[in-house]
Parts: C-alpha cells; structure tokens; sequence
C-alpha cells in the first residue's frame, strides 16, 4: 500500500496537473468552492423575490425552489450533459456542467438560508433602521443583512461541506475530480480496491470534518456573543439559585 | 415525616449542603428561606433524589430515600413535587396532565383518573380548563393544575420548589390561596419560597438557611420578630428594604 | 426529433423504466425501514450517560456524514467484498451484490442523518420534563415513553420527512455501481434509443412526484399536529 501512495499520491492531489487539466483533490475543493460563491447573489436575489408581496414574483420562485429541491442533483446532471448538446450540437465540458448543476442547486439551498437568516432577525431591527430615515435597501445592506451574514456563517460552512460531498457526482460524467482519480487508481492498481477507496473516505472525512468542527466552532462563539450582549437585563435572582 | 441527619452534599467542590440535620413531623408545614444559593432548592430537591447526596441519611415516611435497594419510582410516587417552573407536559390537557401517572402507575382505570382530576382541578378552581392545553393557561393557572397533578397521586407531603418565582405578580395569590387551602387541610408540607406573608400567616416553622447550613429554626413569630442569627437579620432587612 | 410520448406509454423502454422506478422505491423503502430503528438506537448511544457509548455514537455520526454517498457506494461495491472470505464472497457476487452494496451505503448514510435529528429532538425537551416525570414515579423508560418520546416525536417528524426526501433522491447514485433503478434506467434508454428527452422526462417526474408527496405529507403533519409548548 505505501508503495501505491508513494506512487500516486500527486495524482490524487491535483490530477494529470501541470501537464493536464488540473484534477483530483484541488479540483474538488475548487469547483466546490466556486459553486458555492457563484450562488451567492442567484441566492440573494432568490430569496429576496420570494420574500417580495407580488406573487407574481414570489409564486414562481418558490416553485422553482421547490423543484430544484425534489430533483436529484444527478438529474440536472444528465440533462446538462446528455440532453442540452442534442438540442445545441455542442457539447458542454464536465466542468462546466457540474459547475453549473452546483450553482443552480446551491442558489436554492442558499435563498432558503437567506430567507431564514432575514426573517430571524426581529423586525425592530429593520424598524428601527427605517425611523432613522434609511431607504428600504439602505436598511437592508446596512443594518440587516450585516447581522444575517454573520448569523448565517455557520450554516454556509456546512453548505459548503454539501458542496464538497455533491462535487463527487462528477464522478459520472467524467470530470477528474478526486472519486474519479481513485478509481482510475484502482484501475491501475487493481489488487488493492479497499485500501483506495478507505483513502477516498479518509481524504473527504479530513476536509468535512474539519470543516464542520470549523461551523460548529462559529456556532458556539455567536451563541456566546449572544448570551454576553442580554447580561446587561436584570433577570430574576432565583433563576441563579443553583450553582 | 421526614429525617435529615448529616447530611452532606457536594457539586466538585462545592459543597453545597453542610451536615444538615433536621426533623419535620407529619402534618407540618415548614417553609424553608434564605438567600439566593444558600442551598435551600438543593436541600428539597435531595427528599425526592432528584439531587444525590455523598453521605448522611434522609428518611421519608420510614423510607431511607438513599438506598441503593430502595425503589425509587415508588418511593417518588408517595411524594408530590411542585417546580418553579410548573414543568406540566405540553403535549397534554391539564386533565391528562392530572390522569398520566394515576392511570398508568396506579393503575386506575381511566373513568375513576378522570373523576379524581376534575375532583382535584375543581379544588384548585379550574375544572373549566380541564380541556386546555397548558400553552392556553396563565403562569398561574399552569401551577395550579401542577399542583393538582402531584395531588392526585394522592401523596402524604407535598414539596414546593420556589413554586411562585416564575409567575407575574398579579398571579401570586391564588397560588398561594390553593397552598394555604392545603396546608388548612393538615397536609405536610416543605415550601422553599420567598413569599414572606405566606411564611408568617401559614407555616409552622421556618428554617433559614445560608452557605449550605440552616442557621435558624423558629416559629414564624420568633423569626420575623426576634431573628436570632446575624445573618437572618441582615437577610431580613434586606427584604424588606428591596430599593436599598 | 419530436417528443415521443407513446414510447413512455408502452414498448420495451416504458417496461425499463417501470423496473427502474419499482426498483427505486423499493430500495428506498427498505432503506427506510432498516435506518430508522439504526438512528434510533445511535441517537440513544448519543445521549447515553455512559461515555463509551457517546464516543461510539459520535464516531458512528461523523464518520459517515462527512463522506459522500458516492464514495460510501464505491467502498461498499468494490472495496468492502474483499474482506469477506471467498465463500462468502461467491455467494454474494451469485445474487444481485449491486443492490445489496447499495442499499447498505444508504442505509448507513440516512440512519447518521436521522439519529441526529432525532438526539436533537429529544434535547430539546427540557429537563424539567424529565425531572416532572420521575417526580410522579415514572420510571427512566416510562418517562422516556409517555412524556418525553410523544414531544419529541412531533418536533421530530419533520425533519424525518426530509430526511426520507433526501434518501429518495440519494437512491440515484446508484446508478453508479450499476444498479438497475431509475437513473440507470433512464441513462440506458438514452444510450440505445438516443431519447435522452423522453427518457429523463419520464424520470424527472417521478423524482418530483415522489418528493412533492412527502413534502406534502411533512406540511400536512405540521399543521395537524402542531408542536406546543407551555
């Protein structure tokens, strides 16, 4: 086995890289990251229009959201890959398509976030914001969605965590992504297919993990934030009875 | 009724009950007091084990409450406990709330439960609500049926934990109504409570206590009147000054 | 080349993808009824007072949910036979080891999912409800069962529900160990018809379809037994 590692190890990091199209582990935390960050504003823009009193506006949106979540992520895959070049004649790369797949089903996983993160915040905040003479959107950049972003850093690191796991469906279209690399491992190695794929499982729990220990971290110190800034109201003493 | 001797109790370090010994006889009404962590919610929460204790002895109607063979569920059965928090089961009408442990560790059959919870509900002045779901009723009706719920096990004393901390004001007194209607009754029971006039007008005996010990026993007159301990009258004057 | 309604209706590529769907719901519903019992127990592992069995919850926990599915299919496919001794391992390439390898990465993956919702839906009881119940004489498990399991359960439902419409699209990547459900179903009939449009029609509605009715189910059982709190 170490012999397979000393042999393979750069090609499970960054592919056929410089002297191909970049691939393997980088590949799958660069197409991950770019799906997500691409979604960012469609997300923003989303959960704003659901949010909207026209449901001429929000009616549509939320239907799509609500396909996009019923839908496999692999489906949009295949009609991405197999369909849309039969009707353009062209055929789109594995990049593309899956980095396209990510952005539309991130948008919506992101509007609902969004939308969480905006209704939570008390409507004081966005009042209070309004008394003081802020437009509409001023109090909206300035006051609310400050507080949003910073409430919702836990769960965008967990979104991306999602990212990360979804980017191994490029395995099927053939993109070189790090499941694709291990198993044209195995495919050159042959004898030793539990040893790769534990090497996979092990290469894609370090990232998450470690990832998700970061979300659960930020959790922890907004909750603390938070009980710092009530200390100042008077509660009741019998409450700090027990010790 | 009840026997504290040395009783010791520790959190880590803390030690939160130091050699407690104590006697409260059948049909006493005793309230407990004291400043906020002197021990004195610990101190009830050890008659029923919900709070284990590291040595000393309480006995509960000839019950050692410690022992390793005794059987705790019974045991608890014959006590009633009533929390600051009310803690009725949301998911229950205030008459389920009455009829869940009769029913199902008594084994009454479900007309005789319901017949004995209106009964209770109706002492504690809401057997109209009896259909309502504890989210529907005010603090204060929520710790009646609370304490409508510890009496249908029908239990020879009854523990108060602080049972009007948590409520509004205005909802006090007709908590207290239904704990003096009981005490009336000859009911033994052990009250933490920072309700002053209830202590005076209903108790037996007060027990103060400070760091863990019971500083003082005496009657309500002798207490309120002739505080013998330092600390009592500091704690005291502190109550009744309150915009010091 | 037109949409071609009538092969979905009848033909050799409808009976396909017939079998594929068939197949799909039946993975999907054994996978439901071997995790739930498995979540159960790990979210009681989770919360046990003993620290061993913590550890092993957590371990359980974490271990699967920071791998993807596909990657669990791949290792149960064709990495995990290998450590089965060659009798076992004939046996088991003689029956469908492609559904069987499936259902197994599936079914671990969605029990690590639910256990947590179900731990965080029995955290969510606060312990004076515990305290309450053994106050009256319940015992631990009698106060599990009628005060804290009957709450919990209605926070906890929901997010089942989700968790069940997540598992429903998971059953699609396996497709990848060449399991015959319906992606792959979908994915053969665009390989030897060229129907691609037809073919991924069919199965995108029946992705949403199914998805739609759970989601429905999950809104209809939020309004019909609302969570309350005092």
């Amino acid at each position: 086995m170490i012999e397979v590692i000393q042999t393979y190890w750069v090609y499970f990091l960054i592919g056929q890289f410089p002297d191909g199209p970049l691939g393997g582990l980088t590949l799958t935390i660069v197409i991950a990251a770019g799906g997500l960050l691409l979604a960012f504003p469609l997300g923003f823009a989303l959960a704003i229009a659901r949010m909207s009193p026209w449901p001429i506006l929000s009616w549509p949106i939320t239907g799509m959201v609500y396909v996009v979540r019923g839908t496999p992520l692999l489906m949009v895959l295949f009609w991405a890959y197999f369909f849309l070049p039969s009707i353009t004649g062209q055929k789109i790369s594995q990049f593309s398509t899956m980095l396209g797949a990510l952005v539309l089903f991130n948008a919506a996983y992101l509007s609902e976030i969004f939308r969480a993160g905006i209704q939570a915040l008390s409507t004081g905040q966005f009042e209070a914001a309004r008394s003081l003479g802020l437009s509409y959107f001023a109090a909206l950049r300035l006051v609310v969605m400050p507080q949003v972003m910073r409430n919702m850093l836990p769960s965008l690191v967990n979104q991306f965590v999602s990212t990360i796991k979804d980017t191994s469906l490029g395995y099927i279209i053939g993109l070189s992504e790090v499941s694709f690399i291990a198993s044209q491992i195995n495919n050159l190695v042959l004898t030793k297919p539990t040893e790769i794929y534990f090497a996979l499982a092990l290469a894609y729990f370090t990232l998450c993990f470690g990832l998700s220990r970061i979300a659960f971290w930020l959790e922890r110190r907004l909750a603390q934030d938070e009980s710092r800034s009530k200390m100042h109201r008077p509660s009741k003493p019998t409450l700090l009875e027990q010790p | 009724m009840i026997q504290f001797e040395n009783v010791n109790k520790w959190y880590g370090e803390y030690h939160a009950l130091v050699d407690i010994t104590e006697t409260i006889g059948k049909g006493e009404v005793v309230v407990v007091c004291g400043p906020s962590g002197s021990g004195k919610s610990t101190l009830i929460r050890t008659i029923n084990r919900l709070e284990p204790i590291q040595s000393g002895t309480i006995v509960v109607d000839g019950k050692d409450a410690h022992s390793a063979s005794l059987n705790i569920n019974q045991f608890r059965a014959g006590i009633g406990f009533v929390f600051q928090q009310f803690n009725l089961f949301p998911h229950l009408t205030a008459l389920e709330n009455c009829t869940l442990a009769p029913k199902n560790i008594r084994g009454l059959n479900a007309s005789a439960a319901r017949e004995l919870a209106i009964k209770l509900l109706d002492r504690v002045g809401l057997s109209e609500k009896a259909d309502a779901y504890p989210a529907a009723l005010s603090g204060g009706q929520q710790q009646r049926v609370a304490i409508a719920r510890a009496l249908a096990m029908q239990p020879p004393v009854l523990l108060f934990d602080e049972p009007t901390s948590a409520l509004d004001p205005e909802m006090v007194g007709e908590v207290l109504m239904v704990m003096r209607d009981l005490a009336s009754d000859g009911m033994t029971m052990v009250c933490v409570t920072h309700e002053m006039g209830f202590a005076r007008e209903v108790a037996d005996r007060v027990l103060f206590m400070d760091s863990g010990r019971i500083l003082e026993r005496a009657t309500p007159d002798d207490f309120f009147n002739r505080p013998q301990h330092a600390r009592a009258q500091q704690f005291l004057s502190d109550i009744r000054t309150p915009f010091r | 080349m037109a949409f071609d309604l009538n092969l979905l209706l009848v033909g050799t590529y409808h009976d396909w993808l017939i079998q594929g769907l068939r197949l799909s719901l039946g993975i999907a519903g054994i996978t439901l009824v071997l995790a739930l019992p498995l979540a159960m127990v790990v979210a009681l592992f989770r919360l046990s007072p003993v620290a061993a069995l913590r550890w092993l919850g957590v371990m359980f926990v974490e271990s699967i949910r920071n791998v993807p599915l596909l990657a669990h299919m791949l290792f149960w496919y064709f990495g995990a036979p290998e450590l089965l001794p060659d009798s076992l391992k004939r046996w088991l390439y003689a029956g469908n080891i492609e559904v069987l390898s499936a259902t197994v990465a599936l079914t671990l993956y969605t029990a690590a999912y639910m256990a947590e919702d179900i731990r965080s839906g029995i955290r969510g009881i606060s312990s004076g409800q515990f305290e309450a119940g053994r106050s009256l004489g319940f015992s631990f498990l009698g106060t599990m069962r009628l005060i804290i399991l009957p709450q919990a359960l209605r926070v906890t439902i929901p997010p089942l529900v989700s968790q069940t419409l997540n598992l429903w699209k998971n059953t699609s990547i396996a497709t990848i160990i060449g399991v015959g459900e319906l992606m792959y179903q979908a994915a053969k009939v665009e390989s030897s018809a060229f129907r691609s449009a037809e073919a991924f029609a069919f199965a995108t509605i029946c992705y949403l379809s199914v998805s739609l009715i759970l989601t429905g189910l999950g809104l209809f059982y939020r309004h019909r037994f609302p969570v309350r709190s005092a």
